[in-house]
Formats: structure tokens, sequence, C-alpha cells
């Protein structure tokens, strides 16, 4: 299914709907759903939807520094150049198709690349999308004068020539196989918009941005809500909505409440709290659906601590939680125990890992044959080191607060103690953690960017900000096997290839323990039973990422 | 008069720079900051981090940082927000009408009805209606807000299905009767602890005018019950509530966190909140500007009201 075809069966329907008037339009608006473009006229969009986020989508200018829900924004009104599917497949948006080495868009040593744009695409408000658009919003990205989101990926690429319209090349200044993922997510905006800025970062996209998305921007009230409208001309199948609502609601509760009055026809970010998930279940008129997401769960230790030297200790701490009780009684069962970091519907994952099990006695006898032994007020001792470190976590998050009691009278039982000492977000996620300032933390984190299964920024050893690096290994992780293993991974096109160096990274941490895993979180999403589209994609961060699908029925 | 106002608008300036001082020190000093946001997005990097703190300014001194905020604000840039790049009296303006719609209803209905509910108590102070109205007021001011919006949406939205469970207006509607609708709950919510909190200064007020000589000099002359309550009772009794309502100014445009929160309605209390939690200073510092502002009008307003109906009091 090519795209050329696509644009004429769309143009001649689109002229056969004029001639036959607008009475003829309304007949054939059932047949408008789904993605088969012959009977997907772009004009036939109809209805509504009210789609809620817990925190306020504000930065409209995808390439500046934003949160997720202002991607739930981007998605609808931006375009990629192509993206991931829920398997982990590339997808084309923009481009026409996804440059690989097996095409010939990638050379064999990775560092010439070469992309096909769609033709007959436009913005918003009219202006024909070229590849200039593509290398001025690459550009922008590592200019010194805007406040770039992001510049990891894009500051090796380097003399971005447009051939054509339709056509540009750039070379890398090395072999980065991450960089499909990171241009799945970098959302192109309009050049001619910044012609003439004075100032880069206050431009008409942050207040009312022009995209090629599949909705065009139409108003935002501020704190409330953001009004979309379907782009008529989009290229790609769809909209199917006439109108798109994004509210934002602050509270769960009364997002859940909101669901179940009718206001919300689609719940997002933060979704149904999982204590409400027995009930959302019995809700007439609502699917409701348990979704796992790439964020994973773990007790993090800081391993320039002298507790956390001794493989043996990491082991035992691990052997003495009790996962299975943790996810059933405090998280209601809603996420899933895992072994790794790395998302269980991706690719790359790891499925033969060692399982986890909960084992007290197992715990003390591995204590105590690596030379740990009791002192007089019960705690272990070895050369000197006391098995006592604080935890940390997000005071006021109330589940992990009570995961962090629980797992401390666990860790009692075994001879270790573990003091909690939990901070609000801001200093807790501030230098504390990226400056490795803590013990041992409770953290949620996704390690991925999309779905390539590069880690370096959280796992490379120069990674560390303790240690001197400028990254996210907060764990200040060292270990050689896993830096060249992760050099190897991102410097490989071939995906098989590359499945088998991150299998083998998985199961060297397994092993080796610097954060001790505990689940992979799953959300509670919600809909209508008359809206089609929402798909849970672990390889994105926000649910509209095919926000052109959904329609009402 | 001019004298006394020259004096308080000077006091009041110098009362401004103190509070716009340490509301900006609090807030810089306080960890964290605009960017701890992004510290767990995937790929960002402490460089990426330092980078933008640089390129915003984030990265000076405070008190450089706080001259700077201060210069522009005398020549009336209040600054743009870090969330959404818009100037904040933009962004403050954009939630005044939401917040004002809500606060004034709200505001009208605890007036009017407090008032009434309070002299009546008064004069029929010990009776059936004095009882039930303590109590009412007692149970009002102790049950939570919040508490109190969920079950009201609970029994008249998710129950009865008579009002919509939040929002200000439903997207593309917006009409008069849309908006009645939606603003019926959240303001007789919000309107229930300020109904108690007047009826029991009125009530308090009135038992004191009513024991004065002069109503009973004006009962001796052998006025109406009516006359004596609508001239001279009624009207003494509200001198004091000049004073509360002063008081209630900088409210009405504060908004109302809670109620705004549990019924979604996208008022100045909403805006606070969020801007707090971004570390938005700019718009933060704005609001606290405006409400200091507020406060200080609404307290000169009710001097110079006070002053201006009740001859015993002059201004000096």
């Amino acid at each position: 299914m090519t795209d050329e075809k696509k644009n004429s069966a769309h143009l001649s329907r689109r002229q056969a709907l004029m001639m036959m008037g607008a009475a003829g339009a309304a007949l054939m608006t059932p047949m408008a759903i789904g993605r088969d473009k012959a009977f997907a006229a772009n004009a036939d969009a109809t209805g509504q939807l009210v789609l809620a986020f817990s925190q306020e989508p504000t930065v409209f200018n995808p390439l500046m520094p934003h949160i997720e829900v202002d991607e739930g924004v981007y998605y609808a009104v931006y375009d990629t150049l192509f993206d991931f599917d829920p398997d982990g497949e590339f997808f084309p948006i923009l481009a026409a198709e996804v440059p690989t080495v097996a095409n010939g868009g990638i050379s064999a040593d990775g560092l010439s690349w070469k992309l096909k744009l769609k033709e007959g695409v436009t913005w918003h408000d009219g202006t024909p999308f070229t590849a200039e658009d593509v290398k001025f919003s690459l550009e922008l990205t590592v200019d010194p004068d805007f406040r770039s989101f992001r510049s990891t990926g894009y500051k090796l690429m380097q003399d971005i020539t447009v051939v054509s319209d339709t056509e540009l090349t750039w070379t890398m200044s090395e072999p980065f196989a991450p960089m499909a993922a990171i241009l799945a997510s970098t959302y192109i905006v309009p050049k001619h918009v910044f012609d003439g800025a004075a100032d880069k970062n206050a431009t008409i996209l942050n207040t009312a941005p022009i995209g090629t998305g599949p909705f065009k921007f139409k108003n935002r009230m501020a704190g409330d809500h953001i009004e979309l409208e379907a782009n008529a001309d989009y290229h790609m199948d769809g909209p199917f909505l006439k109108t798109l609502i994004i509210k934002y609601v602050p509270d769960l509760n009364v997002m859940y409440t909101q669901f179940k009055s009718g206001d919300i026809d689609v719940i997002g970010l933060q979704y149904i709290t999982p204590d409400h998930l027995a009930e959302a279940e019995t809700l007439d008129g609502k699917v409701v659906k348990v979704a796992g997401t790439a964020t994973f769960e773990s007790i993090g230790l800081n391993m320039t601590r002298p507790q956390f030297q001794d493989k043996a200790v990491r082991q035992a701490l691990y052997l003495a939680i009790d996962k299975t009780s943790i996810i059933d009684a405090l998280y209601y069962g809603v996420p899933t125990p895992t072994e790794t970091y790395m998302p269980q519907q991706s690719f790359y994952y790891n499925d033969s890992l060692p399982k986890h099990e909960f084992s007290i006695d197992k715990a003390n006898a591995m204590l105590d044959e690596a030379g740990w032994e009791k002192g007089s007020d019960g705690i272990r001792v070895k050369d000197g080191v006391r098995l006592s470190f604080s935890n940390s976590t997000t005071a006021g998050n109330h589940l992990r607060e009570q995961a962090q009691q629980f797992i401390q009278q666990t860790f009692a039982m075994i001879g270790v103690e573990m003091t909690i000492k939990n901070f609000p977000p801001a200093v807790m996620w501030g230098d504390y953690w990226m400056n490795s300032e803590f013990d041992s933390v409770v953290v949620g984190l996704n390690t991925l960017a999309g779905a390539d299964p590069d880690t370096s920024d959280y796992f490379m050893s120069t990674m560390s900000p303790a240690l001197g690096g400028s990254g996210q290994n907060t764990f200040a992780y060292q270990n050689p096997k896993v830096d060249e293993l992760l050099t190897k991974g991102a410097q490989n096109f071939v995906p098989e290839e590359r499945k088998a160096i991150y299998q083998e990274m998985q199961a060297v941490m397994r092993e080796d323990l610097p954060f001790l895993p505990m689940f992979q979180y799953a959300v509670v999403k919600g809909w209508k039973d008359d809206v089609t589209g929402p798909t849970p994609n672990v390889n994105n961060r926000i649910d509209t990422w095919n926000v052109r699908d959904w329609a009402r029925t | 008069m001019a004298r006394y106002l020259l004096s308080r608008l000077g006091q009041s300036l110098i009362l401004l720079l103190i509070v716009s001082f340490i509301g900006f020190a609090v807030l810089t000093l306080a960890p964290g900051g605009p960017l701890s946001q992004f510290a767990l997005s995937p790929g960002m990097t402490q460089e990426q981090i330092d980078k933008i703190a640089s390129q915003m300014g984030l990265d000076r001194p405070v008190v450089v940082q706080y001259f700077d905020w201060l210069s522009h604000l005398v020549i009336g840039d209040w600054g743009t927000s870090y969330r959404d790049g818009q100037s904040v009296l933009h962004v403050i303006g954009s939630h005044l009408f939401a917040t004002l719609l809500l606060m004034g209803t709200a505001t009208v209905i605890s007036v009017t009805l407090g008032s009434s509910i309070g002299i009546y108590s008064a004069l029929r102070r010990g009776g059936a209606f004095d009882y039930t109205m303590t109590v009412f007021a007692m149970v009002a001011l102790s049950i939570p807000t919040f508490w109190f919006g969920l079950i009201a949406i609970y029994i008249f939205s998710l129950n009865l299905g008579w009002l919509p469970a939040g929002n200000m207006y439903t997207v593309g509607d917006g009409s008069v009767l849309d908006y009645v609708r939606h603003l019926i709950m959240p303001a007789t919510v919000l309107a229930l602890v300020d109904v108690a909190i007047w009826s029991r200064y009125m009530r308090t007020s009135t038992l004191n005018v009513v024991n004065q000589d002069f109503v009973r000099t004006a009962k001796a002359k052998g006025l109406t019950g009516r006359r004596v309550l609508l001239k001279h009772i009624v009207g003494n009794s509200l001198v004091p509530m000049i004073t509360l309502a002063g008081l209630q100014l900088p409210m009405v445009l504060g908004g109302a966190l809670v109620t705004e929160t549990v019924f979604t309605w996208p008022g100045m209390g909403r805006l606070f909140l969020d801007s707090l939690g971004y570390s938005d200073y700019p718009v933060v510092m704005g609001l606290l500007m405006a409400s200091a502002v507020l406060v200080l009008v609404g307290n000169l307003l009710a001097d110079i009201t006070v002053a201006l109906i009740d001859p015993r009091i002059r201004l000096d």
C-alpha cells in the first residue's frame, strides 16, 4: 500500500463527494471507519472525543523541554518522520520509507544516511512541507541559541544536505544505532515560522502550533483544555474525529469520577488508579484494559557505597524482597514482576533470566557464607562495614512508602538495617539523585529511548555524574563487560545481532544486580465502548501515538 | 484624608517590596527548580539541563535574578511563564474570568444568605431556627470541602444525573444555561462554608447592636419593629462586616484551590498550585504580588468605607 495510491483514492473520493453534495456525504459517513483508505476520506471526520490527562500540556514547541502530556498534543498536531508500532516495528509517517541498511537508507558502516520524504504534504497553514523543514528541525536541536530538549544523537549528525524537496542526506561522526529511535520521537517543525524570528524560543509555535499532523490546533483554555480540529488535508488515513478535546483534570479521583459519569471519553495519563480497577471493570459501556509500560520499578543501589561492593550482599538483598506480596497487596496485582530493565513487550527482552525467589533462609545462608557476621545489635558486619544504609524515594508516594516499610522488615530478618529517608520530588530527583548522594532508592525508570534497546546513558560507566560523567548512570554502575556490550550494540544496525548483545547484557546485570528489579509498571487504561483506536504501545511515551486512527462508532 | 492616603501608599510600597523579596528568596532557594521535572525524561543529561539553565538565566546568583525581575516589574513587565511562554499578565488574565464567575457567585450567595441567617438568628436568639443554624454552621465548618464536593458529585451527577460532574462548560456548547448548570454545584459547595462564617459573624454583630441603648430608645419612641430592624439594627451591625468583606476581596480573586480541583474549574487557585509545582517563578511571583496588592487594597477600601459611613471613625 503505497501512499501515491492512497492519495489518488483520497482525491477522487473528495471530488466525488463534492459532486454528490452534502446529503451524499452524510450517507457515506458511517463507512469512514478503519484503516482502509478507499473508504476513509478525511473530510468525513465526525464527532467529538474528550481525552483527559492529569497534568496540563503547556509546551507546544515539541523541540523545547517538555513533559509526557505535552507529547499527547504533539502526536495530534505534529508528525515525526516515522514511528514505532506496538510490536516495535517502524512505520513511515513523513518519510516515504524508513531508512535501513537493507533498503540502502543507511550505509553498512552506519555513517551515511539517506532519507526520502512523502510528496504533497502541507503544513496546517497551507505552506508545502519540504526537506528544508526536516533539515531545519534537526539543526535546531543543536542550535546554541535554542532551548533544546535533547542533543544526544543529533550532535553526531553532520553535513545535513537537502538533495531535493523530498530527499536529504547526512553523515554521522560515529555509528550510532539508536539514532533511528531518536528520529522516531523527533517532531518536525515548520521552518518558515522561524524565518526572521528574533528569539527562536518565542515563536508562534508556543501559543498556536502549526504542524503537519492529523489535527489542527484550534484554541486553548489555560488550566482547562485544548481544542483540536480535524485536518481535512492530512496525508495519511484519518483523522476520523471532527474535534479532539485534551482536557486537564488535576486529581485522579476526580478524573475517574468524570470517566464514570461520562464527561471523559478516554482516560489518559495517569489513568485509573489500581484501587479502582475492580470497580472499573464492572462499569457499563466502558472498556478497561491493563497495559504494560516501559517503566520498571527497582531498588537502585549506589554502587560507590562500601555496603554494596560484595555481590553476595546484593543477591541476598534481592532474595529478601517479598515481591509477590508487594505487587499483590499494595499494587492490586496490576504490575508484572520483572528481572530486568527491558520491557517484556520489547523485541530485545530476555525471557530466560533466572526467576526471583523470596527466601529469608537462603539470603541468611548466603551472607553467612560470604563472611558477614551479626554484631551484638543483630546487624551484620564484615571488615568494619555494617550492613546498614538508607533508602529514599518521593515523599508522599504512599504505595512506595508502604513497600519501603515492608522491605525494611524483611531486610531486618537477614540482619540488614535499612532506614527510610524520603524527600519531596524536587529534592529527591534533583542533585540528590543526579549526583548519587543516596545510599539506595526506590525508583521507577524508563531507560529506553522509544523501542531502541540502547541504555548507555543509564548503565555505561562513563555516564555517571558522581564519577565525573554526564549521563544518568546514577547507580554509578561500572562493569567493563556491560560497557563493551553497550558500545557494540550502539554500533550495530542489524536487529537480530543486537538482540543477542542486549540479551547477554540483561543476563550480566541480572547476576550483578546494581539495582534489584521489582516489577514492570502497568497502567489501567479506559475508554467508552463506542471509541475505537486507542491501542497500548509500550514503545511510545503517551496514548495519542495513533490518534489519527481514533474514531467513534 | 489625602495625607492619610499618601502615608498608606508609602507603607504599602515598602510592604510590597519586603513581600517580593521574601517571596522570591523562598521560591528560588527552595530545592528543585523549574528544570527538575525533566530529570527523569528519557535521554536527559545533566549537561543538557545545565545548558538550558544557563539559557534561561537560572544559573545567575539569586540576588541578580531578583533585581532583574524587580527592574522589569517596575516598568510594567511582569515576565514570561516558564511553563507556556506566555506573558504573566496574560496567564493571570486568562484565569480571571473563571475565578470571578465562581467566587463572585459563591460570595453573593454566602453574603446574602449568611447575613440574613445571622440577623434572623440573632433576633430569635435561642429559638429553634437559631439552634438549627448553629448546628448547621458547626457541621459546615467541619466538613472538608473536598469530601463534600465529591459527595455532591456522587449524588447529583453519578446517581441522579441532574448536574455535570465538573468543568466550567461543555466544549461546543457554552450557552448561559450550560454555564449555570456547571456553576450550581461548585458555587454551592464553596458558599456552604462561607455562609456558615458570615452567619456566625453577622449573628454576633447583630447581638451586639440589639442590646445597645439606641435600639432601646428607638423602640421606646414607638418605631415599628421593621423600621428599627432596617434602619437601626442592620445598618449598624453591617459595619464590622465591611472589614470582613475587605479581607474577603483577595480571596475572591485568589480562587478556591480545593473546589477548583474537585470540579476541574480552571481558576486562580489551580494556577497557583500548578505554577508552584512546576517552579514557574514568574507566574508564582506575579500571583504573589497581585494578591499582596489586593490584601492592601481590600484593607484600605474597608477602612475608608467604614470611615465614610461611621462618623465616629476618622482617618488621620
